[in-house]
């Protein structure tokens, strides 16, 4: 996976060398924030599930109570009274509404429950006998309705929080095994082919330098070689000037008298 | 991640379950039964000659068609005759809660939920 070959299709620039570490200390950076977030989420969720997991348990417990309690509804009724009760059930009585708690960044809804007044849709039921009992019942079965109401926004920030904890630690993982590694060997890529550039400019710089100093060298033997031969030119002048001059020297030193007279 | 803006208007729950469950949690005052010309009720009371597919459709209705549910209450013996809708419904809202009967105890192993708490917790 992190083979050389993994690495992002950009030139190696000095420029996109600036990019790339910019963007290697974002990658970390979010790495670290994301990484705090699914920690915080997961402490979260294990005390949301070790709650869950309670609240199951209770629930059982619970709903064992109101149903002996609706058994004694329908022993003292003396019938069976659901018909009459599905019959009348008109507007619900007890509702939920939902209101919203942030967890680092994450919208988890809660439920809460309320009973709206005044409107009773079983005042005629147990009016005959058993109305204490219907009331314990009823009263009952809204404790329990609220327990499961509890354990239901329980439930909903689970599923929630499940879901948004895969998305976090994917996220996570994606840039802990890609988008660093790769980065990194963009980095690494760019970093050598600008030393190989290096190289090659220094080499170059070299072989020019070797050719002025040859060219120079050259120049310089050639000067050297016309100023020695202007030198023996001179040199050869000389010596002819001389060598005339020496035949003539001794005559002239010598036949110096013999001069014709400078007539003015 | 669900939809987090259409939970505002869910106030009622919902309830599919055997006929002692349902008149318990009518009596605590959850029934609601919308205005005439559809005449929705919010229960569903199933016994063992209501079909699966009755089932199914109430599920279906409370879940995907109503917008004003956010509770389904579901007898645990009922939501294992329809187990596979159960555990394919993963969503936030509304919430779907196994709840015990009278003649069946509760048994936190067939819950899809719990099932998901032990998965995590690797046991």
């Amino acid at each position: 996976m992190s083979g050389a070959a993994d690495r992002e299709a950009v030139f190696p620039t000095r420029q996109s060398l600036g990019i790339m570490k910019a963007k290697l200390k974002g990658a970390e950076t979010g790495h670290s924030l994301l990484k705090r977030k699914s920690e915080a989420l997961t402490k979260r969720f294990r005390e949301i599930t070790r709650r869950i997991d309670e609240a199951k348990r209770k629930m059982g417990r619970v709903m064992q109570i109101a149903s002996l309690s609706l058994a004694e509804v329908t022993y003292a009724v003396g019938g069976n009274i659901g018909y009459q009760i599905q019959e009348s059930a008109k507007s619900a009585r007890f509702r939920i509404r939902a209101k919203q708690e942030n967890v680092s960044g994450v919208l988890l809804p809660a439920f809460e429950s309320y009973q709206t007044e005044g409107n009773n849709d079983f005042a005629m039921t147990g009016l005959g006998k058993g109305g204490q009992q219907v009331q314990r019942c009823r009263e009952t079965y809204a404790r329990a309705v609220e327990a499961l109401v509890e354990l239901a926004s329980l439930q909903t920030a689970f599923v929630i929080l499940d879901e948004v904890i895969k998305v976090v630690n994917r996220r996570v993982n994606a840039i802990e095994h890609v988008i660093i590694p790769r980065t990194e060997n963009t980095i690494k890529y760019i970093n050598s082919e600008l030393d190989e550039l290096d190289r090659e400019e220094f080499y170059r710089l070299k072989k020019v330098a070797g050719k002025k100093q040859r060219d120079t060298a050259e120049q310089d033997a050639e000067m050297k070689a016309r100023k020695e031969a202007q030198a023996a030119a001179a040199a050869n002048e000389e010596k002819q000037a001389s060598a005339s001059a020496a035949d003539d020297v001794p005559a002239d030193l010598l036949a110096a008298e013999e001069d014709e007279d400078v007539i003015f | 991640m669900a939809s987090q803006a259409d939970y505002k208007d869910r106030q009622f729950l919902a309830v599919i379950g055997d006929e002692d469950s349902v008149t318990g949690l009518l009596l605590a005052g959850i029934g609601h039964v919308t205005s005439p010309p559809d005449n929705q009720k919010n229960f569903l009371v199933v016994d063992n000659k209501t079909e699966n597919s009755a089932i199914e459709a109430a599920f279906e209705n409370f879940t995907t068609e109503r917008k004003d549910i956010g509770i389904v209450l579901i007898n645990q013996h009922i939501a294992d005759r329809i187990r596979y809708r159960i555990d394919t419904y993963i969503q936030a809202f509304p919430t779907v809660l196994e709840i015990p009967s009278k003649d069946h105890p509760y048994d936190p192993e067939k819950d899809s939920v719990l099932r998901r708490v032990r998965r995590l917790f690797g046991e």
